[in-house]
């Protein structure tokens, strides 16, 4: 498990807020973990915007691919980066430039994926910010989903789900 | 950076970890969700479901809504990331093997175990390729010698049954690192109550719900949890987790779930293809048991300190093997690592050996001559001729359950109560 803590009303707060999600690094095949986390994010109502310049212009999941955060023609309020630690540095700097243009409230680091000189940054800049965690996963785990397969969501309450 | 989940005390944790209440109907315990099946909501639903893209429940061999219950209460309890049931201690112990063994492999396990499980790993697991190493897991000298660059996990019971041996859990979690292999720790003896094997460097966890978490003799079960710590990539040895697996239309566990990828293979592949799921009833048993699982462990260990040092000081007594005494060699391991008590499994010898010994089995009246341990009753069964009769002499002896071996699973009857029957039954030898 990750060294990094969250509080869960924070996550819960990120989840039930954003409604579009620009993915950098989704990949076509169905069986990567990115296309995994798209298809499932979609299913819960969020629209996910791939990008990834070696697929720019053509589709996944029924999503127009762009090349790069700032060529999303419209807006968006989290950018989930599936790329390596190195690179989610530059990615979560051009969501720092492009967040009024776009109204990104939210960088997120896809698990195993940390920078924390680019999250300073970003926290600096207004932006929330969520490092080495699965939005799918946690997602899952916030609201219920994930203690179906056994997974030890850490949650003691004595209050009805409620999505 | 924002704070951590609140943490809540284990006795908290034993009654509410995984069971809020229902979302439709607010019931406040959790349902037997009595159901083989579950309906989807369309095609496409359904392939996500079946491609593991999104969670949910599809048959009840591989999920169920009671048994999630008490899989995520488990996790919860040793600490763990998740939790997986099934339908035995042993087939707990086949799963978590399956998920990192291939024909050819070999594992390292200490020879102080219960005798099914020598015989599981020796004989059967043999046929499928699978070969064990014993070794003598007190001796952490032997164990370093022991290893071969191809073991693929060292496996131990650290409070072992039957003989009141106790291990030294944190050396042996290095030296299994040390030579990029987890260590799978039975930890059904002590429960996470007396012993949390993950705050000691062991990697997964596997239980006999049977015993002392059902607690009442009523359920069969079995549970395999894992810490999430352990990197599979790194150690470079398990290609069941870390490559495609052609199972799941090429698919890596590892890559795809990370720190619960060990339960998903579990859970996917290992439950769906072999089929050893727990029930639904037999969940609910189990998660009423846990409710009341650290009251009842003070209680046995209590009565186990008592019954022991009756024993200790009876003149037909030869020798009694429980850690919590001071004149156990494990005294020392057992202060270190099980504070709140060493269980209430141990084993002692009547002076007149074997005979002696099945005279007493045979004599007692409120202690039950049976084959198993962690029941609300007191237990007693002579090893040798029951659950390790299937070793030879040495193999007995070595796993602590020699010819003059008596078994003691200590209950919580009236400690004088357990006293007086034994105190009876030494009147016939």
């Amino acid at each position: 498990m990750s060294s990094l803590l969250y509080d869960d009303r924070f996550l819960s707060d990120v989840l039930k807020s954003v409604k579009v999600i620009a993915m950098v690094g989704a990949s076509a095949k169905w069986n990567r973990p990115s296309n995994f986390a798209m298809k499932y994010l979609q299913g819960k109502g969020y629209r996910v915007i791939p990008v990834n310049p070696g697929l720019a212009g053509g589709e996944i999941l029924g999503e127009t691919v762009y090349e790069n955060l700032a060529s999303i023609p419209f807006g968006y309020q989290m950018v989930d980066i599936f790329r390596n630690s190195t690179a989610a540095g530059e990615i979560s700097d051009e969501a720092i430039a492009l967040k009024d243009e776009k109204k990104i409230e939210v960088v997120w680091m896809q698990l195993g994926v940390q920078h924390n000189e680019a999250a300073q940054r970003a926290e600096e800049a207004g932006l929330k910010v969520v490092m080495d965690r699965c939005p799918k996963i946690e997602y899952g785990r916030l609201f219920g989903e994930l203690s179906w397969a056994g997974i030890n969501s850490g949650i003691i309450t004595s209050k009805r789900l409620k999505r | 950076m924002s704070t951590g989940p609140k943490e809540y005390g284990i006795e908290t944790r034993a009654i509410h970890a995984g069971a809020r209440p229902d979302s439709e109907t607010g019931a406040r315990n959790t349902p037997i969700y009595q159901t083989t099946s579950y309906v989807f909501d369309d095609v496409d639903h359904a392939a996500d479901l079946f491609n593991l893209q999104t969670f949910g429940f599809i048959y009840s061999r591989l999920t169920n809504p009671t048994v999630a219950v008490l899989e995520e209460r488990i996790a919860n309890l040793e600490g763990g990331r998740a939790g997986v049931c099934c339908a035995s201690g042993h087939s707990a112990q086949f799963l978590a093997f399956f998920s990192i063994m291939e024909p050819g492999d070999r594992f390292l396990a200490s020879r102080n175990l219960y005798g099914g499980s020598i015989t599981q790993f020796g004989s059967s697991f043999k046929r499928l390729g699978w070969h064990v190493d014993f070794v003598d897991a007190t001796d952490l000298e032997a164990v370093k010698a022991a290893i071969r660059p191809e073991h693929k996990a060292l496996f131990i019971e650290p409070l072992a049954n039957p003989g009141g041996v106790v291990l030294d859990t944190q050396r042996l979690a290095d030296i299994a690192h040390e030579n990029n292999m987890p260590l799978i720790v039975d930890n059904t003896l002590a429960t996470p109550i007396l012993f949390r094997p993950f705050e000691h460097g062991a990697d997964i966890i596997t239980h006999s719900t049977t015993k002392f978490l059902g607690g009442h003799g009523t359920s069969m079960g079995g549970a395999i949890v894992e810490s999430g710590k352990f990197d599979w990539a790194k150690a470079g040895k398990y290609p069941t987790l870390t490559d495609p697996d052609p199972a799941y239309h090429g698919l890596s566990f590892f890559e795809t779930f990370g720190d619960f990828g060990f339960s998903m293979k579990t859970r996917c592949v290992g439950l769906r293809d072999f089929g050893p799921a727990m029930s639904p009833t037999n969940a609910f048993n189990t998660i009423t048991g846990m409710e009341t699982l650290h009251i009842r462990m003070e209680r046995h260990v209590e009565n186990a300190l008592k019954v022991a040092t009756y024993l200790e000081n009876h003149p037909a007594v030869a020798w009694v093997s429980y850690a919590g005494l001071k004149s156990s060699p494990y005294y020392d391991l057992a202060q270190k690592y099980l504070p709140r008590g060493a269980g209430s499994v141990f084993t002692f010898g009547v002076k007149g050996g074997y005979e002696a010994g099945v005279k007493v089995v045979e004599s007692v009246n409120l202690i039950s001559h049976l084959a198993n341990i962690g029941d609300t009753r007191s237990l007693i069964i002579h090893p040798a001729s029951t659950t390790h009769r299937q070793l030879n002499e040495d193999q007995q002896i070595a796993a602590g359950a020699g010819p003059d071996v008596l078994r003691l699973s200590i209950g919580l009857e009236t400690a004088d109560d357990i006293i007086r029957d034994l105190d009876e039954a030494f009147l016939f030898t």
